[in-house]
């Protein structure tokens, strides 16, 4: 801000000239000691680690070639169908749930509410237990699979899915259902060709948001008995490391977490930043 | 008993296009119209001024039931539209609507905005819908938009399509709550140009504006509101040239002095304080 030529600013009863340092001197040595701390605190780790030890524990290249190709053939493609499996039914729910909680029936409008904070309120965990063993136990039946993942995910995810989807409701302008309504249109049909198909679009990037959430959460499906072709990244990757005890799998299994969930990441931020041009 | 309504109806049918009796309508204690007699005639077009406030859109809103009145009588083309009874999806079919905000459908394209109503509503197959959504383009001079969507058009293009679109239902009259008010001057006229030919083909119509000089040239009658009551009504010429009331006189001083004065027309000050 300041540069040497600017005219010398008049200080009010100043304190000692030579205690005070500019505002650029702070900081620098600000700065200075933050980059100090830094590299003392990196060149203790590289004395003081046993690089060996680590580098076969994390990336132990024989152990990690062994988990080709069925780490992406067999995990990879489970994991993102559970998410799909789960995050299709709990956005049908949470639609269903949203328009519960903005209905006219004050009894729809209770239980969308009790549901939410419900669901919302209990680990995810917990559900996984209960349909997983809990269900099968006390009614003596046994679901399938894929079915126990979908329900377990999706009724978690639609709690949090309804009050988004709530939101992007509201969000519609008024405007929108008057003139659907001036042109014949009953409320419900206005609701599902006008209000709801632009309140989708509003909550796009929210909506991308849960889909990550339910893509980690789908580990919680490692606690289920499953079959080999049913294994998904965690229960895969835990698998392999008592089988090698070796971290390499869990590492690889982290990774291609983030092959999933780093490139949504990045289309929410740019279906936001399209969202925002737009208006 | 059902005798009585089928007289009653076909009285209708061969009376009024607008029908309103006695129309009350609050909100909460705010009373914005304070009983309401008025009636539009088949074929004609109807004006209605007045200041911000007058219960104008109200009052508008209250014939395809967007308000629901207080209380009173509203028929439309023979149906009683504040009958609990009616199916007022059915009445709608037959009034189209133009807003002063457009209310285009944005994640739709503009013949789409057209389209999807009579496919919907009408039960029109997707070919017939397409042939009379882009007739009612080319009425509005928008055949070349018919693939673009609502935000990516001007305003004046946003409000022909939203005549369009209200045309493409074969409506049996239209109403039009200020339809020039949100748009930039030099837009206006392509609308007032639209709605002038429909009244020219004979469109039943009945206008919410500040557009003087439109309901001087195309009015049949002007309807000046004040205070949630019509203070006076008749031609244009008795209205707006010789107001035999004094509010309708400083009403008009307000909104027509600047142009006359040549302070820059309309929107200097009269017409601002006139808008919402």
């Amino acid at each position: 801000m300041s540069t040497p030529k600017s005219a010398p600013t008049p200080t009010p009863k100043s304190a000692p000239k030579s205690k005070s340092m500019s505002r650029r001197q702070r900081t620098r040595v600000v700065r200075g000691v933050q980059y100090a701390v830094l590299l003392v605190v990196v060149l203790v780790v590289a004395l003081a680690a046993d690089w060996g030890e680590i580098r076969r524990a994390f990336f132990d290249v024989e152990v990690a070639k062994a988990q080709f190709p069925e780490i992406i053939t067999t995990a990879l493609v489970n994991t993102v169908l559970y998410t799909l499996l789960g995050f299709g039914f709990g956005l049908a729910l949470g639609l269903l749930l949203a328009l519960m909680r903005l209905s006219k029936v004050p009894p729809y409008r209770w239980l969308a509410v009790a549901y939410i904070e419900f669901f919302r309120g209990v680990p995810a965990l917990l559900v996984f237990i209960a349909l997983g063993f809990g269900v099968p136990l006390a009614f003596q039946v046994s679901l399938n699979q894929y079915v126990t993942v979908m329900l377990a995910l999706g009724l978690v995810g639609a709690a949090y899915m309804a009050e988004t989807i709530r939101a992007g409701i509201l969000a519609v302008p008024k405007g929108q259902t008057e003139a659907a309504r001036s042109l014949g249109m009953s409320q419900g049909r206005a609701m599902v060709s006008i209000v709801i198909p632009q309140a989708l679009r509003i909550v796009l990037p929210p909506l991308t948001n849960e889909l990550i959430l339910l893509t980690k959460d789908s580990s919680l499906v490692y606690l289920l008995g499953l079959s080999l072709s049913q294994y998904e990244l965690a229960k895969f990757g835990r698998d392999a490391l008592n089988q090698n005890r070796s971290l390499t799998p869990i590492l690889i299994a982290g990774l291609c977490y983030l092959v999933i969930t780093l490139p949504l990441g990045h289309l929410v931020r740019r279906l936001e930043a399209s969202t925002a041009r737009a208006r | 008993m059902s005798g009585v309504e089928k007289s009653s109806r076909e009285d209708k049918e061969h009376g009024a296009a607008i029908e309103v009796r006695d129309l009350h309508k609050s909100f909460g204690a705010l009373e914005v119209l304070s009983g309401i007699d008025f009636s539009v005639a088949y074929g004609e077009v109807v004006c209605v001024i007045g200041p911000s406030g007058s219960g104008k859109s109200t009052l508008l809103r209250c014939v395809n039931l967007l308000e629901e009145p207080t209380s009173g009588t509203v028929w439309v083309a023979g149906d009683e539209v504040t009958d609990p009874d009616v199916d007022i999806d059915r009445v709608r079919r037959g009034i189209g609507m133009v807003f002063q905000s457009f209310n285009l459908f944005p994640h739709l394209t503009a013949l789409e905005n057209l389209t999807l109503p009579q496919r919907r509503v009408l039960g029109r197959d997707k070919a017939e819908a397409a042939r009379i959504g882009r007739d009612r383009l080319a009425r509005v001079g928008l055949t070349d938009k018919e693939a673009v969507y609502p935000a990516k058009l001007s305003g004046g293009q946003q409000q022909r399509v939203a005549i369009a679109r209200a045309l493409a239902m074969d409506p049996q009259l239209m109403l039009f709550d200020e339809p020039t008010s949100a748009l930039d001057p030099e837009l206006v006229g392509d609308v007032l140009a639209v709605m002038r030919s429909l009244a020219d083909e004979g469109m039943t119509m009945l206008v919410v504006t500040h557009e003087m000089s439109f309901a001087r040239e195309v009015a049949d009658r002007v309807v000046f509101m004040d205070g949630g009551v019509i203070v006076e009504e008749g031609p244009p010429e008795q209205v707006i040239d010789s107001p035999t009331h004094a509010r309708t006189r400083s009403f008009l001083a307000r909104v027509l002095d600047p142009a006359a004065a040549g302070l820059g027309g309309p929107g200097e000050d009269g017409t601002d304080g006139a808008r919402p």
